[in-house]
């Protein structure tokens, strides 16, 4: 089966009628907050190495999250702190991992692009572009193995398509009719160069469909879009439906990484998709519904405010781990050895 | 006692940890309808079937990285991969993520993997199926790496490898799975830690591992004949190293040598050398001496592959120089 139901449009949509779509727009205030804050942190030299902002693609991993139970794994990229942060992951030691320290979610030995958590089944923060899927593909096995009714949903950018392991990773699922979520977040650039100057075939749905694969695409800068196909897509994998494919079209708003002077994108194209900004397309939604009681957001905004500032005082306030547990972890039960 | 091949010791081993743990299954190319590529899984499928026995795509990376996961979804899973030589496809999984993995996490998520895969060379496949690459492995902090060089070793390190918490790679070197040997009934659990001693000397210690132990055995016969009484010393476990049991050797013998299959430069040899020379230079008689593959692509024509292998008159005459 392969469908294709485009969803891109741009009349105001409704929202989901229970408090779901109020729960998205939180969500994605958060990691937009947090985000925000993460520039200024990187200004002062809070947090160093590569920093990799999703701002703008929030919906996909709100809309995502959204339909997983906690039973579900999530295997991520290097641009993850909004799965991170939507996945559950508090921002405190979020925040803690950017700054290094003990206290952050991976004791301070990944930084922003390996974020971890065990007990949530966050399976990371991979700075190999598709080296996760490989990853998500195992876990799915382990869970068709052992007979649970377990999804696992894998991140991955447009650029990943291009790599061996996209193929691999596809292959394995759809031949084992593996419960994996392949989550594609296209926001049109490998980095800085145009999908269309680096794939034959730019239609990366029909891509998946050629493994056999349900696909189809879905208006990423949409959270409540993201949130139905997911739904609907996360279920059928659940219900034994093997390996489901959504492209999700966004778009990021800021440069690849903080290193990026991002001269390979026309401003007014920048300006163009913050037109479509998913935080005011769901504020307008929610709005247009009748959902936003007066005061609301700035209510909303004003908790989250205090959420991103309670973080940075519990990540300054952390410690740095002990030159002289260097070592551990290098293996589990010792220092490694050499 | 019975006398039995490395391959059937091999097959034994990891029928046994189906057989013990029913998180264990096996995945890789061939090893199920074909009976694998050097018949170590042959007749498994049918004993377990498809599920445990899984066929795989040519897709190393995908498969191995596949073992990962399913290793962090609470699987035993032994990856075989053909050989070393198409483990470089899998080398981003396994260096980026079997063997960081724990350590990026903060020691959150470790990876209970076993992959297994052939090495070296001797059959005459030329430059793509012959390389003797576990040095580059042994280079890699966060995973062990194993040469079973024995009929013991080969039917007792999987069940430990995969009792281990974290990574483990089993290199087995081709040309060893038609040797025959004795093995001890019941079977006597091994330890995937130490180096051993295969035969006592006082005058030389010769360092060797997988297919170049039975090259090292047949020099140090040769040079007792020739009044040099050689100890040779089977690494056996290639990371981490056993530096204690080679530095005990060498304190004694006052003589080196490390003979490896593997290329000489930037190599396990070379680790070798250096650990004895930094730890036990005073007790040294001689310089270490090394004798490693020709560092040439192999060849196909059987002289010049013999040429570019350590030989046992190569190891003799390097010996006699040594103790010279």
């Amino acid at each position: 089966m392969t469908e294709s139901t485009t969803n891109v449009g741009p009349e105001v949509q409704s929202a989901p009628s229970d408090n779901r779509g109020l729960h998205l727009l939180q969500e994605m205030l958060r990691i937009r907050r947090f985000e925000e804050r993460c520039v200024e942190l990187y200004s002062r030299s809070a947090i160093r190495g590569f920093l990799h902002l999703a701002i703008g693609e929030e919906a996909c991993a709100v809309g995502v999250m959204a339909a997983l139970s906690r039973e579900d794994a999530v295997v991520s990229t290097y641009r993850e702190h909004g799965h991170a942060i939507a996945r559950g992951l508090s921002m405190r030691v979020i925040m803690a991992e950017l700054e290094g320290k003990l206290e952050g979610c991976s004791r301070g030995r990944g930084g922003s692009m390996h974020l971890f958590d065990g007990t949530q089944r966050f399976y990371g923060g991979n700075a190999i572009v598709a080296g996760g899927l490989p990853l998500a593909v195992g876990l799915a096995l382990a869970d068709h193995l052992q007979s649970r009714p377990r999804v696992t949903a894998c991140f991955f950018g447009d650029g990943a398509v291009a790599e061996g392991e996209f193929h691999e990773a596809m292959n394995l699922a759809a031949l084992w009719h593996l419960p994996v979520l392949f989550c594609c977040e296209n926001n049109l650039y490998a980095m800085g160069t145009p999908l269309q100057f680096t794939e034959s075939e730019t239609d990366l749905a029909l891509k998946a469909a050629s493994y056999r694969m349900p696909s189809w695409e879905v208006d990423a800068m949409d959270a409540t879009a993201v949130e139905r196909a997911a739904r609907e897509a996360t279920e059928a994998v659940r219900a034994g439906g093997g390996p489901h494919f959504l492209e999700l079209r966004t778009y990021r708003f800021r440069s690849h990484s903080m290193y990026d002077p991002d001269r390979y994108r026309d401003k007014s194209e920048i300006e163009r998709w913050k037109q479509r900004d998913p935080i005011t397309t769901l504020v307008a939604q929610l709005n247009h519904d009748g959902q936003l009681a007066d005061g609301q957001l700035e209510r909303l905004e004003a908790a989250i405010a205090a959420e991103v500032e309670d973080a940075v005082t519990f990540a300054d306030a952390g410690t740095d781990e002990p030159v002289d547990e260097l070592t551990r972890f290098v293996t589990s039960t010792g220092t490694g050895g050499s | 006692m019975s006398v039995i091949t490395y391959r059937e010791a091999m097959r034994q081993a990891i029928r046994e940890a189906l057989l013990r743990d029913e998180r264990v299954f096996v995945m890789g190319e061939d090893i199920g309808h074909y009976g694998g590529s050097y018949a170590v899984t042959l007749d498994l499928l049918e004993e377990f079937g498809p599920e445990r026995i899984r066929d795989t795509p040519l897709s190393e990376s995908g498969f191995v990285g596949a073992g990962i996961g399913a290793a962090l979804g609470g699987m035993r899973p032994i990856v075989e991969v053909m050989t070393v030589n198409f483990s470089l496809l899998a080398l981003d999984q396994i260096m980026n993520n079997a063997a960081s993995l724990l350590y990026m996490s903060g020691g959150q998520l470790n990876v209970p993997l076993v992959i297994r895969m052939a090495t070296g060379a001797g059959r005459q496949v030329g430059a793509q199926h012959s390389h003797s690459l576990e040095g580059w492995f042994a280079h890699i902090p966060g995973l062990r790496i194993l040469a079973p060089a024995t009929i013991e070793d080969a039917r007792g390190m999987l069940w430990p490898a995969l009792e281990d918490p974290d990574p483990v790679l089993i290199f087995e070197h081709a040309m060893l799975y038609n040797q025959e040997g004795e093995l001890e009934e019941p079977f006597q659990p091994v330890d995937i830690k130490s180096a051993a001693v295969r035969r006592s000397g006082d005058e030389l210690t010769i360092i060797a591992y997988g297919g170049t132990l039975r090259t090292a055995l047949g020099a140090a016969e040769e040079l007792a004949t020739q009044g040099i009484d050689a100890e040779v010393i089977d690494l056996r476990c290639l990371r981490p190293l056993d530096t204690a049991t080679l530095l005990s050797s060498v304190t004694r013998t006052h003589h080196a040598m490390v003979v490896d299959e593997g290329w000489r430069s930037g190599s396990l040899s070379a680790e070798i050398s250096a650990r004895i020379t930094e730890e036990v230079f005073y007790d040294l008689d001689a310089p270490v001496s090394r004798v490693c593959s020709a560092e040439v692509p192999m060849p196909y024509a059987k002289h010049l592959e013999d040429a570019v292998l350590p030989q046992v008159l190569d190891v003799v005459n390097a010996a006699k120089v040594l103790c010279a």
